[in-house]
């Protein structure tokens, strides 16, 4: 694994000063008339691994998905390393970000999905490097270059030339991470990244993820159910329920000795 | 069929390469057609999905041959547009299936599973690198049966262009019938004809179909029986499909 | 442009005989379409490959070639085969006869559509054949074909100036007509393309409401 964490080292690329990174502020969303998130309020600091946990529609996933912006808030404001993400300020003042604010911004940020959402029209490698070029601007050769070391690093060295349909489950989910890693993101979201897969391809999975953990520097936001995982990785747990944080602290904390009446019984449920 | 002499047949395949040619031009101008139109119809600013649905709703409803005696009659004495007989007609042809095409590029592209949009957001693509990597890619192998299709409609419905003295197979049959006094063997030879043209440009659409797949990693659909081989036209779930073959009169 | 409306007017008694015309081979046209097609359907679906073969064959056939040609088939050839008929039962024949073949598609996909489980719980309680179809297989095939069988309605509409080939005076062959005796050509056939569009759109918009009712 030596050879390998040299290379994901150069994934983070901002120092990590422990400052924030993520801001979210008031944060309200709503579908209809069902409230998801309530006036959030929480931070993450540069290079911490965060895990969210909680019941399921407590609003882990759209915090995600706002960070994305595949989704946009109703109030409050979010901020990204230092810039405000889905607003920018005008002469002062505060307005909705125009598409190209949105986009620089954004592009500090990867996602890994539940349902991996590989290219189906492209090969792995393609699925890799096309972004990097086309987006970033980066030479073919030295994308290729990368999208191999990475697809070394989550162990598909043997299957650049195939399409992502040839791949099991667990080798597309594998290959969805070298692609968010290839953007060298400041933070890196994972949404439910083994919820997809059959149970004997999510050790394979989660290994990868470890590994990354273990041996960068970039900033994860993850919301799993797999909570050995999440022990494992994290350096904060937030316990989510009906769109609020009830509890957080670190995993010895959260998972052995957790405060609140609805974390117990959480995790009671899904240990 | 022995009256039909030497010269009689030189006429009809003359028509046949006048038939062959006119449904080139005409799906090429359909395909621009169907390509602009149906991702106008999904844009974001409402004044131009608004023009481009307006676009697809007159056409759509418009008849080719009433369209046909329009720019041929019409423009020339109204507008002091005089278009050759041969263009006027491509451009009959190819506005009037080129509106049923936009249904099937637009089903195609709104079939693209939203996950993939968002990964493409997720990567930070441009708009316009979204359309072109991600969903007109994996939209394609979807449009092509339904292409198919409409190809076949625009291949029949070149024969109207015989009625405005376009010298097409249609035509040089009637041509021939006038020569030999019978009408039997040519209309029977001539469909004939039509259906071989049909059946080609089936066997044609398959192979860009399957390398469509393929482009994407998936594998050839399988097709049995005699259906299948005699088919031209593909035949699909036609109550599901937007595009339903006559006239390509989905919806 | 110098547009007449005088023109307009006086051709409006004309006008309004070829709409009639048009919706009456419209009308006969469907009809035999629906009642051909499903017999081209359940034929296909034949145990005897003798009956099912040719049925595949000769709709394919009808299905793959112009209607336009077809048209002057029956019209130049039934008489040489000792068949006469009026030129609008001719092109109302041509009409249903072309799109029997979509319509036969329609039923089929339609019939494909009702589970196996159908087919099977019929013959569990030894219906007769006839009955299997009447009482159970179409009652609830059809209900779902019925907006994909009105689509091939306004299709059919919209080739229905075809018949004026074959000298059939339906809207089409009115224009024509009214343009050759007062050479004004520019009303006749713009009054004649709206009118298609007049009727063609109300009738695509009430199919997919129809759509949406029954087919879920």
């Amino acid at each position: 694994m030596s050879a390998d964490s040299s290379t994901t080292n150069e994934t983070t690329n901002p120092a990590v000063d422990g400052s924030e990174l993520i801001r979210f502020d008031h944060v309200t969303k709503r579908f209809g008339t069902n409230t998801v998130l309530d006036s959030l309020d929480f931070s993450v600091k540069s290079g911490k691994h965060v895990t969210l946990i909680g019941p399921s529609g407590s609003g882990k996933t759209t915090i995600l998905r706002l960070l994305m912006t595949l989704l946009k808030p109703d109030e409050g404001t979010i901020k990204v390393g230092g810039e405000y993400l889905t607003h920018e300020s005008k002469g002062g003042k505060l307005v909705p970000a125009g598409e190209k604010h949105t986009r620089e911004v954004r592009k500090n940020i990867g996602m890994v999905f539940q349902q991996f959402n590989l290219f189906p029209n492209m090969k792995v490698l393609r699925n890799v490097t096309e972004a990097p070029v086309h987006v970033l601007g980066m030479p073919k050769e030295a994308a290729e270059e990368r999208a191999h070391e990475l697809l070394d690093l989550v162990g598909l060295t043997e299957h650049v030339d195939k399409y992502p349909t040839q791949l099991s489950g667990g080798q597309q989910q594998r290959v969805a991470i070298a692609r968010a890693l290839a953007m060298r993101p400041q933070v890196l979201l994972l949404d439910e990244v083994t919820s997809a897969l059959d149970p004997e391809l999510v050790a394979g999975v989660l290994d990868v993820l470890r590994d990354i953990a273990h041996t960068t520097d970039i900033t994860m936001l993850c919301v799993t159910h797999e909570m050995n995982f999440a022990r494992d990785i994290s350096d904060d747990v937030l316990m989510f329920d009906s769109g609020r944080v009830i509890e957080s602290g670190p995993p010895e904390k959260i998972f052995t000795e957790p405060e609140h009446e609805r974390t117990r019984e959480f995790l009671s449920a899904v240990l | 069929m022995s009256e039909i002499s030497w010269g009689l047949w030189e006429l009809l395949l003359k028509g046949v390469w006048i038939t062959v040619q006119l449904t080139v031009y005409s799906a090429a101008l359909a395909a621009v057609v169907a390509f602009v139109i149906g991702l106008a119809r999904a844009h974001r600013l409402w004044i131009v999905r608004f023009l481009s649905g307006a676009y697809f709703e007159i056409f759509r409803g418009t008849s080719a041959l009433i369209l046909m005696f329009w720019i041929f009659f019409v423009l020339p004495i109204g507008f002091g547009w005089q278009l050759v007989p041969m263009w006027a007609a491509t451009l009959a042809l190819g506005l009037s299936y080129g509106a049923y095409g936009s249904e099937v590029v637009r089903g195609a592209v709104n079939a693209v599973a939203p996950a993939q949009r968002e990964a493409g957001i997720a990567l930070s693509f441009s708009p316009a690198q979204q359309l072109r990597k991600i969903i007109l890619p994996q939209a394609w192998p979807e449009m092509v049966p339904p292409f198919n299709n409409l190809l076949i409609e625009l291949l029949k419905g070149t024969a109207l262009v015989s009625i405005m003295g376009v010298a097409d197979i249609a035509f040089g049959a009637s041509l021939v019938r006038n020569a030999t006094g019978q009408s039997a063997p040519v209309y029977t030879i001539i469909l004939v004809m039509y259906f071989l043209l049909a059946f080609l440009l089936t066997r044609g659409m398959r192979v860009v179909e399957r390398q469509a797949k393929a482009g994407i990693g998936q594998a050839p659909t399988k097709r049995e029986g005699l259906r299948s081989k005699l088919s031209a036209g593909q035949v699909g779930d036609i109550t599901r499909s937007g595009a339903a073959p006559a006239g390509g009169a989905g919806q | 442009m110098n547009w007449n409306w005088n023109a307009v007017g006086d051709f409006m008694p004309m006008f309004l005989h070829g709409l009639l015309v048009t919706l009456e081979a419209l009308a006969l046209g469907s009809l035999i379409a629906f009642v051909l097609g499903l017999v081209w359907a359940m034929a296909q679906r034949s145990e005897h490959a003798v009956v099912r073969w040719p049925v595949v064959g000769v709709t394919e056939f009808i299905r793959n070639t112009p209607l336009l040609v077809q048209l002057f088939f029956l019209y130049y050839v039934l008489p040489e085969w000792g068949i006469t008929l009026s030129a609008l039962t001719t092109g109302v024949i041509g009409l249903g006869l072309h799109y029997s073949t979509y319509t036969a598609e329609v039923y089929r996909a339609g019939i494909d559509g009702v589970p196996v489980g159908q087919w099977e719980a019929a013959t569990a309680l030894s219906l007769p054949r006839m009955r299997t179809w009447g009482a159970v297989i179409l009652p609830q095939a059809i209900r779902r074909v019925v907006p994909a069988l009105g689509n091939y309605v306004v299709a059919m509409l919209k080739d229905t100036p075809m018949i004026f080939v074959i000298g059939v005076l339906e809207m089409l062959g009115e224009a024509r007509q009214f343009s050759s005796q007062t050479f004004q050509t520019i009303e006749p056939y713009t009054v004649v393309g709206l009118a298609f569009i007049v009727i063609a759109y109300p009738a695509s918009l009430l199919l997919r409401v129809l759509e949406r009712r029954l087919v879920r």
